[in-house]
């Protein structure tokens, strides 16, 4: 039978089947932080079990970490408990964290690939929906809640229906301006907030497979705003070449091996998805986001579409926004270039490119923050600081920041933020924060003009 | 797990669309290290003022509402996994969520929580709203083992769907995590197998 990318990776991890219920999925890596892992390592203390297999399961605290003095113990008392009870569970369970202080502390989603843990072919999952970011390596990968944080913490396996399967497919050759979070915003305009529920997708076609990992990774991260379980990407030797040489990928005889079988992985010609869609690479242009779902998404030109839907207009009530008006020239205070979506090395790269030789507008406060303490170190070994700093941007220390202000990074009420993240629900950067999603190049543009403008003309 | 089988109550009508978790409980509120005390702030932003005064417009602020089933517009739950949206529907009251489509997460974290998520088409949740706009008290009947909602007062009578194995969890109060670990054996022989 003809397979796809997702059926072989899912079918050879069933342990078994419940009867007319769902599989035993056997998970390789299990990702945990500090937000969501406190309860389910209350549920082995309340049932007296220990953690089945320790060394599949790696820490970061990322979530509410401050991005400033992180050699201080933290402020707010909540999250330095929150964060000492993180260090005090791994400790007694046996599990590796690398957190504050440590050189490897950074994003679940970011150190993951970036320390070669993620590798093709594997599952994965962490109480954290962008885990569906691993995708791009060709992995099931997919956030759960602390119940099932619990489950595989007990079992190493989690009970789930296997879900259908969506293909969409990008061919073409993309405008030079357009980036992968562009692609990805567009494909969730196209389709909707919900069009994945149900579905893992695979996203194909030359785009994808010309793209970096570190783009795949944007688009992959994605994939649950469009509210599928997780996207994936088949490997190739991009995704070999990124993998090789990771801290704790397979080397020598072993990696040869593991790249054999790699190979094998991507989806066969003429199998077959529940669902598919495909989209003309060249129809593609600079995307922003004008409402508070992932969905309502715009080409940076284009006006605000207009609408009688009761949700709509709340929406574009909390945005301040007019319906049929254009986004392009207004004026924005905020911009965050950072999240688990865009703080990798390539998203700084792009935007101090942009930036470089030119200032920061007056009227914005511009906060760059790493995905990772690696990512820091490479920012300042490129040169890439200075540039920031002398166009007027701040450099922070890595965490999750102004994606969810859990920390002291908030946007404050009614401000526009163009920000580089992945929601722009209501409250997500701050009470009343108004987020403007878009990529990194769009939001260092915004942050010199003080207003937004759209790349692909500048 | 509390275990469900049938509820008679009144119901709650939250109309709003793409309800995500973000707006089920603020991120803010997630610093706890158990799992006590989130109903208070279950939809935080929308129920109160900064000044902490109840929101007069917000629905669970209306007392002519009240029940222990929530029924809420189309694509309930999405964006983040975070269990603390299921964890403070139940603590603040909520057994039964109806809406036209859940996100796939908070799905699965309802029902671990036991809560029944109910999944009915389009044209009935559009009835179940009217039908409590028409009577804000009336009531709803749940019943898990035959599947059916009832709604008697405004004709209302359809059948839900749940994953069989899902319903005997919730039945008789099973946790996932019981079964997985009565699955230890078949476990470690797939381990050494592959
Ligand atoms: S950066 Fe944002 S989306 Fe990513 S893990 Fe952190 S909080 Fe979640």
């Amino acid at each position: 039978m003809k397979k796809t990318l997702f059926d072989k990776v899912w079918d050879s991890h069933v342990v078994s089947s419940v009867d007319n219920g769902p599989d035993i999925l056997y998970i390789d890596k299990h990702l945990i932080h500090e937000v969501t892992s406190p309860q389910a390592f209350n549920v082995l203390e309340d049932k007296n079990i220990s953690l089945f297999r320790p060394s599949q399961v790696v820490a970061t605290a990322d979530h509410n970490v401050p991005t400033e003095n992180q050699h201080l113990p933290i402020q707010d008392a909540l999250s330095r408990k929150q964060v000492t009870q993180l260090t005090t569970n791994c400790d007694r369970h046996g599990v590796t964290l690398y957190g504050l202080g440590h050189p490897y502390q950074g994003i679940v989603h970011v150190i993951g690939p970036e320390l070669g843990i993620t590798q093709p072919g594997m599952t994965m999952v962490c109480g954290d929906s962008h885990t569906s970011t691993h995708g791009a390596f060709g992995t099931i990968a997919f956030g759960i809640g602390t119940s099932q944080v619990a489950q595989v913490f007990a079992s190493q396996c989690l009970l789930v229906a296997k879900p259908k399967s969506m293909r969409v497919v990008v061919d073409g050759t993309l405008h030079p301006d357009v980036q992968p979070k562009d692609v990805i915003l567009y494909v969730i305009a196209k389709l909707g907030t919900d069009a994945g529920t149900g579905y893992f997708v695979e996203f194909a076609g030359s785009v994808f497979e010309e793209m970096s990992m570190e783009g795949r990774m944007t688009v992959c991260n994605m994939s649950i705003e469009m509210g599928a379980r997780g996207g994936m990407i088949a490997p190739d030797q991009t995704t070999f070449n990124y993998v090789s040489g990771r801290e704790f990928a397979p080397k020598g005889a072993e990696l040869e091996s593991k790249i054999a079988h790699w190979k094998t992985l991507p989806t066969d010609e003429g199998a077959t998805f529940d669902l598919e869609h495909s989209f003309p690479a060249e129809d593609i242009r600079p995307m922003i986001t004008y409402g508070t779902n992932p969905g309502m998404g715009i080409k940076i030109t284009d006006n605000i579409p207009e609408s009688n839907d009761a949700s709509f207009i709340k929406s574009l009530n909390y945005m301040g926004l007019k319906a049929g008006s254009k986004l392009l020239d207004m004026p924005i205070s905020h911009v965050f270039i950072g999240s688990c979506t865009n703080s990798r090395i390539e998203d700084f790269r792009a935007a101090a490119a942009y930036v470089a030789g030119k200032q920061k507008s007056a009227a914005v406060s511009a906060l760059i923050v790493p995905g990772s303490q690696q990512v820091a170190k490479q920012i300042v070994s490129e040169g890439l600081d200075q540039i920031f700093e002398k166009a007027g941007f701040i450099l922070r220390q890595p965490g999750c920041s102004a994606c969810l202000a859990m920390n002291d990074d908030k946007i404050p009420a009614g401000a526009y933020c163009v920000s580089t993240s992945n929601r722009n629900f209501e409250g997500r950067q701050g009470q009343g924060a108004r987020t403007l999603l878009a990529s990194p190049v769009t939001a260092a543009a915004a942050a010199v003009a003080g207003k937004i403008v759209d790349v692909s003309q500048n | 797990m509390e275990k469900f089988k049938v509820l008679t109550s009144g119901m709650v009508p939250l109309t709003i669309e793409n309800v995500d978790t973000d707006q089920i409980i603020p991120a803010r509120f997630l610093k706890a290290t158990d799992r006590n005390g989130f109903g208070e702030n279950l939809f935080k932003d929308w129920r109160y003022n900064n000044d902490n005064t109840p929101k007069k417009d917000f629905v669970l602020n209306n007392p002519t509402y009240s029940g222990a089933i929530l029924v809420a517009g189309n694509n309930f739950g999405c964006g983040s996994s975070r269990e603390h949206a299921a964890w403070s529907l139940a603590d603040y009251g909520f057994r039964v969520v109806i809406s036209s489509f859940f996100a796939d997460i908070f799905k699965g974290n309802a029902l671990n929580n036991g809560i029944l998520p109910i999944q009915v088409s389009p044209e009935v949740l559009k009835k179940l709203f009217h039908a409590i706009e028409e009577d804000n008290a009336v009531k709803a009947n749940v019943n898990l083992e035959t599947q059916k909602l009832l709604v008697e007062k405004a004709g209302i009578e359809v059948d839900f769907e749940l994953n069989p194995y899902k319903k005997m969890c919730l039945i008789n109060g099973y946790d996932d995590i019981d079964y997985l670990l009565s699955q230890k054996d078949a476990i470690k022989s797939f381990e050494q197998n592959r």
